[in-house]
């Protein structure tokens, strides 16, 4: 019972600054950020920061921002978010899928505060919304690339957990790919990892030892594209434009850009217009972005261009029928496009990938 | 190069830091003292060797920084376990906590930008042997320090008269002190040592492995290290054994994945661990050797009596 | 000019008392030159990291959340280490223990009944204790050294974890994420008081503190361990087993570093994830020593260190360092008071000139 009052008191308090925090316009807000690795990975929780910063810029003297890094998943991410609830926060973007619940738990206490959520699907209050990249569109477009220019007809993928994120990009690599050269291979190493610089150098060697000359990944160091520049191989970047770490080698890099959805959701709390959605959003939002097109012959590029610009209309989906799943049977009907639902748990592989999914 | 060459070489280069790492922390042990900070002195390492050769431009130059910075990194260690007689597991705990906050504050200047990497030297004549030649000697410059401190320390311990002092007193400090060994100095030296190595192990990392750096990118070597130690029951040449084991399961994994065997990855990642328990279980069956070998001494701190 | 120590004839009880003292003395002062060299306000910084965590309710609970796990596991240590046993593995035994604990809420999703919590707790002391048997078996059968066998399967059992969320236990509900099911009611752990998240877990570690506290001073099993962690051989001729030893410690703690696993799992988190622990069993082993093995000292120990965590958000958020300041400052306080308890145990001289024949520099 104290603590229903306390958690009310905490929201008179706040009220008190903002007045009734859903339809009225503020003339500033402060914006809080956990982040689940350090800001400086170069990687994941590094383009949320450039987000931050982002928005910061934009919204100048109106905007205060806070973030909280290398946060566990677990409890210690409840109190980050907590503490921040109680800090005078008015929305708090949480951007680890383990975050979830803690979020929700949170966000039940703290009615008249924003939270925002990435890569999970719980929204259980009002006060709670959901957003996401689909990051699948730009690996079509990698696919693609990959079977234009790949000499051995094969490609490494570098995977860090079975998710369904992960998995989307895969099987969306591979018909992009397949789009090109039905035969294309695929190898895939899971590391078990987001984030281990030597072990990722390790397993993009083994991928290349094994045949691969061009490698893709789903972790967040710079280290398989080092490696393949060494080895005189390409590579596609990860999270952020790698072209620095390999200028003859890195294709282009699927970046993940929060800017604009930061800019947009902390503008919408300042006007008072926030209201609760579940985003997915792709390049046609400007969440994916490629990389410029490097390291490759003009055809290629010309084509590359032409299905990103496609994808980003909307008048192509990857996920596009026929296709089958590996074992071979039916799973989208020619013309068919799998829904957001779908493919959002995705768990199974397409047709002609030669890895078992772990399950 | 063909691929059974490219895969051992991938194995060395995984095995190298563990290897330098391990090497040093045996002479450590072996002297008596038990750092468990060998993941935070490699950290400096790593952190030290990139930022100095970014700025100076010179990759040699940023080994010898990892070098120094690992070893006064240890020089903490050293004064709070050796002067201060501070408990060892916890220092070498704290010292982790510590290099691990240190580097990353150092280190933030340098995130995104891509490394200098040490080049290889090949040595004449010998590097045209066939296929070993390729793997022995055209490497780079750690890869070699790291075998000679395999040599030097296997004829420091046991061939020469220091290195008969050092292990009295790691199964002594009391007696070795009776008879006039300089105690706390030589540990001193011997911590000195270990430092150097985690840090050059460390400047490996960000200077010849993945050049580049990134916070806590050592992502837990110093604990295998640590474990490797243990594992050669404090002999040099089984440290080496270790480390290419231990890269060479680690490294397969990976390769058998790519072949698509179909277990699940957890297993295959779970392998390069099983087996060192494996391997330390059969050695430990011969009971003998393992006691003659374990530094009696080892963790206990030592104050001389007057 | 050197330092020489002396050691006293017995402990310094003033020393006991002021050493902590004087360690946060030296660290408040490195605090404020740290603060000032990165151009932070020091009072505000130490302020965070110290006072604002204690002035408030809600994070008093949060302390005693995060001290749970920490306690529970570092008393448990402290008996291996007393007795000589260097389980650095209780990480591994935290993790197998809350699966264990986990099966009947995970499994048996549909049987839901005040039996089941008490059984969980039951099976995560059984699952961490049978974790810590193997390094235990592998000493005491087989010579096998149990620093590398204990820390070789914290890494096993962390990618067990990770398989068994990802395949088996994931939740069927949950769109293929990695994750089990919520518990159910039954299944989770309770608050100690309705107002306040600090759950049984942290009743779990005092009851424990005190009960070895109990054991290591007034119990002849404390004598034991005690004799055979000072000297096997002593041990031996008194006629105590060191081999017994071996398994009493390691099961023991295991069984404390389970039940932590299970309280945070079931009190804390509400289900079982790919990660569960942010290092709890490596951070106890620190705790149990700057609690110099004392199981009373522990408790303190537990809570300063959890202390750390909190004032590091807090002067993360309120002061905007990064959380490579906050660890910097967490190993400076770790050094500090790992040094002044040298004043319990020995008087300090610091020598200038020329060095005494026969004395080690």
């Amino acid at each position: 019972m104290k603590k229903t009052l306390l958690a009310l008191a905490a929201a008179t308090a706040l009220a008190g600054l903002s007045a009734p925090a859903t339809a009225e316009a503020m003339d500033k807000v402060k914006a809080c950020f956990v982040y689940v690795g350090p800001v400086g990975d170069f990687g994941w929780s590094y383009q949320h920061d450039q987000g931050r910063l982002y928005a910061e810029e934009k919204l100048g003297d109106k905007l205060e921002t806070a973030y909280l890094e290398s946060v566990p998943e677990g409890s210690d991410a409840e109190r980050a978010i907590e503490r921040f609830a109680r800090s005078g926060c008015n929305i708090i973007f949480t951007t680890s899928f383990g975050y979830m619940d803690p979020t929700n738990k949170i966000a039940k206490d703290f009615p008249d505060v924003k939270f925002e959520h990435a890569t999970g699907y719980k929204r259980e209050h009002a006060n709670v919304a959901t957003y996401d990249s689909k990051f699948f569109q730009g690996r079509y477009v990698l696919g693609q690339i990959a079977a234009k220019t790949s000499e051995s007809g094969t490609a490494g993928y570098i995977a860090s957990f079975p998710i369904p994120e992960v998995v989307q990009g895969i099987n969306s690599f591979m018909l992009g790919a397949q789009s090109v050269n039905p035969d294309f291979k695929l190898k895939v190493v899971w590391v078990n990892t987001w984030f281990d610089p030597g072990k990722e150098a390790d397993a993009a060697k083994a991928l290349l030892d094994q045949g691969a000359d061009i490698l893709t990944q789903h972790t967040d160091s710079t280290a398989p594209m080092q490696v393949a520049a060494e080895r005189g191989a390409k590579a596609f970047g990860q999270a952020s434009d790698m072209i620095a770490f390999g200028p003859e080698t890195q294709l282009t890099s699927i970046i993940d850009d929060w800017a604009p959805y930061y800019l947009e959701r902390i503008s919408a709390v300042l006007e008072g217009t926030w209201e609760q959605s579940a985003t997915w959003a792709g390049m046609a939002e400007g969440h994916v972005v490629m990389a410029p097109y490097t390291n490759m012959p003009d055809d290629v590029k010309a084509m590359a261009e032409e299905t990103a610009a496609k994808i980003k209309s909307g008048e192509f989906h990857p996920f596009t029928g026929p296709i089958m799943k590996q074992d071979g049977s039916e799973w989208l009907a020619e013309g068919q496009v799998a829904e957001d639902g779908e493919l959002a748990g995705l768990n199974f592989y397409v047709k002609g990938i030669d890895d078992q999914l772990p399950q | 190069m063909d691929m059974t060459q490219a895969i051992i070489l991938t194995i060395m280069t995984a095995a190298t830091p563990l290897l330098l790492a391990a090497i040093g922390e045996l002479v450590v042990e072996r002297s008596g003292v038990l750092n468990l900070g060998v993941e935070g002195m490699m950290i400096m390492g790593a952190v030290a060797a990139f930022a100095i050769a970014q700025i100076t431009g010179s990759a040699g130059l940023g080994a010898i920084g990892g070098l120094i910075a690992g070893m006064l990194f240890s020089l903490l260690f050293g004064f709070l376990t050796l002067t201060l007689v501070a408990n060892q597991v916890a220092t070498g705990l704290a010292l982790t906590i510590l290099g691990l906050g240190l580097s990353g504050m150092i280190g933030e200047a340098f995130i995104g930008l891509p490394g200098l990497k040490l080049a290889a030297i090949e040595i004449p004549v010998l590097a045209d042997i066939p296929f070993i030649g390729r793997l022995l000697f055209n490497q780079d410059p750690i890869f070699y320090m790291s075998i000679i401190a395999v040599i030097g320390v296997n004829w420091f311990l046991f061939k020469s008269r220091a290195g008969l002092r050092l292990r009295a007193i790691g199964d002594s400090h009391s007696s070795a002190h009776a008879l006039g060994v300089k105690v706390v100095r030589t540990r001193y030296l011997a911590v000195m040592f270990g430092g150097a190595c985690a840090g050059l192990a460390g400047a490996h990392l960000s200077i010849v492995y993945t050049p580049q750096w990134v916070e806590n990118m050592t992502a837990g070597r110093g604990w295998i290290a640590l474990a490797l130690v243990v594992f050669a029951s404090w002999r040099p040449t089984r440290v080496l054994a270790g480390a290419y084991l231990f890269g060479a399961v680690s490294i397969g994994q990976l390769h058998a994945q790519a072949l698509g065997v179909g277990i699940p990855s957890q297993f295959l990642s779970a392998l390069p661990y099983l087996a060192t328990i494996a391997v330390l279980v059969i050695i430990s069956l011969n009971r003998r050797m393992t006691l003659i070998n374990t530094p009696a001494s080892l963790g206990k701190s030592f104050v001389p009596e007057r | 000019m050197r330092i020489e120590l002396k050691k006293r004839d017995g402990l310094s009880s003033l020393f006991s008392i002021l050493s902590p003292f004087i360690a946060l003395g030296l660290t408040l002062i490195a605090g404020v030159i740290l603060f000032l060299l990165l151009g932070k306000d020091p009072v505000k910084a130490l302020y965070s990291f110290f006072i604002e965590p204690l002035t408030e309710v809600w994070s008093l609970h949060e302390l005693a959340v995060k001290a749970a796990p920490l306690i529970l596991i570092a008393v448990g240590l402290s008996i291996c280490y007393r007795s000589n046993n260097w389980n650095i593995g209780a990480e591994g035994q935290f993790i197998i223990g809350a699966m264990a604990g986990s099966i009947l809420p995970v499994m048996f999703h549909g049987w839901q009944s005040p039996l089941v919590l008490p059984l969980m707790l039951i099976f995560a002391m059984i699952g961490g204790a049978a974790y810590a048997a193997i390094p235990a078996f592998l000493k005491a059968r087989l010579n096998t050294n149990e620093i590398l066998t204990s820390l070789m399967l914290v890494y096993v059992a962390q990618l067990f974890l990770d398989w068994m969320v990802r395949g088996p236990w994931r939740n069927p509900e949950g769109f293929n994420f990695p994750e089990t099911r919520n518990f159910h009611d039954y299944a989770v752990l309770p608050r100690i008081i309705e107002t306040g998240k600090t759950h049984w877990g942290f009743g779990f570690a005092l009851i424990a503190a005190i009960v070895l506290w109990f054991i290591m001073r007034r119990t002849l099993k404390g004598f034991e361990i005690t004799v055979l962690g000072a000297s096997a051989r002593a041990g031996r001729f008194a006629g105590f087993s060191d081999k017994k030893m071996v398994y009493f410690a390691f099961l023991l703690s295991g069984a404390l570093a389970g039940l932590a696993g299970i309280s945070e799992v079931s009190g804390a988190i509400g289900q079982v994830r790919p990660v569960i622990s942010p290092g709890y069993g490596f951070t106890a082993i620190i705790v149990a020593f700057l609690g110099r093995l004392n199981p009373l000292g522990i408790v303190a120990a537990g809570l300063v260190l959890a202390l750390t965590y909190l004032g590091g958000e807090a002067a993360q958020i309120s002061i905007g360092i990064t959380d490579k300041v906050t660890r910097l400052f967490q190993g400076l306080l770790l050094f500090f008071v790992l040094g002044c308890d040298t004043l319990i145990h020995y008087r300090i001289r610091i020598v200038t000139g020329a060095t005494q024949k026969g004395s080690a520099a």
